[in-house]
């Protein structure tokens, strides 16, 4: 398949590449492009020029500082899998081995992922469940926008179009904490049925913070934030998971296609995210 | 667009279109038809090539994006006698059809540079981006690990043995 025709530009620096940006009409970014060449190819997009950021330098680390875990805009999925830096993070270092599958994982970027913004994207649900924002460069300076600003609609963020999403903030969440993704699949590569991002920070016994997020059960990927509410404050126990999975499921749109119904969906994400609960707490209580 | 990719250790340039991919380029420039392309759609991994030696798959990237860069094809894998993991495939029966074959070899290639002795979990996870349509997937997993103690014991060798 091929995709139309396109205009390729390969700035060497983050400042070439906002200034193509800013003067060209109708440009995307490439980064790993396992998400827009496959959507080219199949001409559900035809941008009239692609600004191909893989060789800026800068783009590509992983660091950890200032309570937070830093991920560069060109950072591979591969890299998340491998990173010691990202083991420190469970429910992000439970998610990195499930994106799409190894090779494509070798190419594929998570601030690409998260710019896609395909609902059932994973990497939206778990920024979403950890807190997280994207810093975004543009010609009129930097701004950091949390992810449930970012992700707007089905392919759509906040992102304007003169603008590069740089970087990902991820908070470290407390010592008393655990986290975990649960995903289904038919096979490795196809794309979630659904999935669910947990992440449980505990304070004395207590649940001091939940952070819940779905993926492929709506237009963007879900935050459960009552489900979240709900958890906060609560005593860990069967009664508080069941009751968060009902109100996390009851947060969910999901279309029936060819990997369920609407309703086997809905109950998987109830079930996903009492499992989640059960695995998230037992990692805090062992922290 | 202008490009030179090393392919197999020598250069090669093309004037080509940006939309061109890379498994294009591969198969139809430079008529290496080692390189198959299966599902055209990301998922089935028979386009696999090492770019600067780690597995990407070449219907999923503009040639134009490797420009500079070392590309690894079938191709590429024989030099005077057949690469050890070609052997072993071979040897082990590791093929039915040969259409995901190329692939599967630049996956395990790749694999037992990291790790010499995988374990037949390890093998299934490093292929789960290949899909072998006979469903051979048992001989597919023992010819890698047979080329991984070939590769082993040919480094272990003495010269001239």
């Amino acid at each position: 398949m091929l995709s139309s025709r396109f205009d390729y530009h390969r700035p060497g620096t983050l400042d070439e590449a906002l200034k193509l940006l800013a003067e060209l009409d109708d440009a995307k970014i490439l980064a790993g492009g396992q998400s827009l060449i496959p959507v080219m190819k199949l001409r559900l997009a035809a941008p009239a020029h692609l600004v191909d950021i893989n060789r800026v330098p800068g783009l590509d680390a992983i660091e950890e500082g200032d309570g937070s875990l830093r991920i560069g805009a060109l950072v591979r999925h591969n890299q998340m899998v491998s990173s010691g830096t990202v083991a420190g993070f469970p429910m992000l270092a439970a998610a990195a081995p499930q994106i799409a599958d190894p090779i494509v994982r070798n190419l594929g970027t998570v601030g690409g992922s998260l710019a896609h913004a395909d609902p059932a994207g994973d990497w939206g649900a778990v920024m979403l469940a950890a807190g997280a924002s994207v810093i975004v460069r543009g010609p009129r300076g930097e701004r950091e926008l949390a992810m449930t600003e970012f992700l707007v609609d089905v392919f759509t963020t906040a992102l304007e179009p003169d603008e590069i999403l740089t970087q990902v903030a991820v908070p470290k969440p407390s010592d008393s904490s655990g986290g975990t993704y649960l995903k289904l699949e038919r096979k490795i590569g196809d794309f979630a049925t659904v999935g669910a991002a947990v992440q449980v920070e505990l304070s004395n016994g207590t649940i001091a913070r939940a952070g819940i997020a779905l993926t492929g059960v709506g237009a963007t990927n879900i935050h459960a934030t009552d489900a979240e509410a709900s958890l906060a404050g609560a005593e860990p126990n069967k009664a508080a998971f069941a009751e968060a999975g009902r109100l996390a499921a009851a947060a969910t749109s999901p279309v029936a296609d060819v990997r369920g119904s609407a309703e086997y969906k809905r109950h998987v994400a109830d079930v996903f995210v009492r499992r989640g609960l059960v695995r998230a707490v037992e990692m805090a209580r062992a922290a | 667009m202008q490009i030179t990719i090393t392919v197999n250790g020598s250069e090669r340039s093309a004037d080509v279109e940006p939309r061109m991919l890379l498994v294009h380029f591969i198969r139809e420039v430079l008529e290496l038809t080692g390189t198959h392309v299966g599902c055209d759609t990301t998922s089935c991994g028979a386009c696999t090539i090492l770019l600067d030696g780690t597995p990407v798959k070449s219907c999923t990237m503009f040639a134009v994006m490797a420009d500079g860069r070392e590309v690894t094809t079938v191709e590429g894998l024989k030099t005077d006698a057949l690469h050890p993991i070609q052997a072993a495939f071979k040897e082990e029966h590791g093929l039915q059809c040969g259409f995901c074959t190329p692939g599967m070899m630049l996956t395990g290639v790749a694999l037992l540079k990291e790790n010499p002795s995988p374990t037949d979990d390890e093998v299934r996870w490093a292929i789960s981006g290949n899909i072998c349509r006979c469903t051979g997937y048992m001989n597919i997993v023992k010819a890698i690990q047979t080329a991984g103690r070939t590769m082993v014991e040919g480094a272990e060798a003495p010269v001239g043995s």
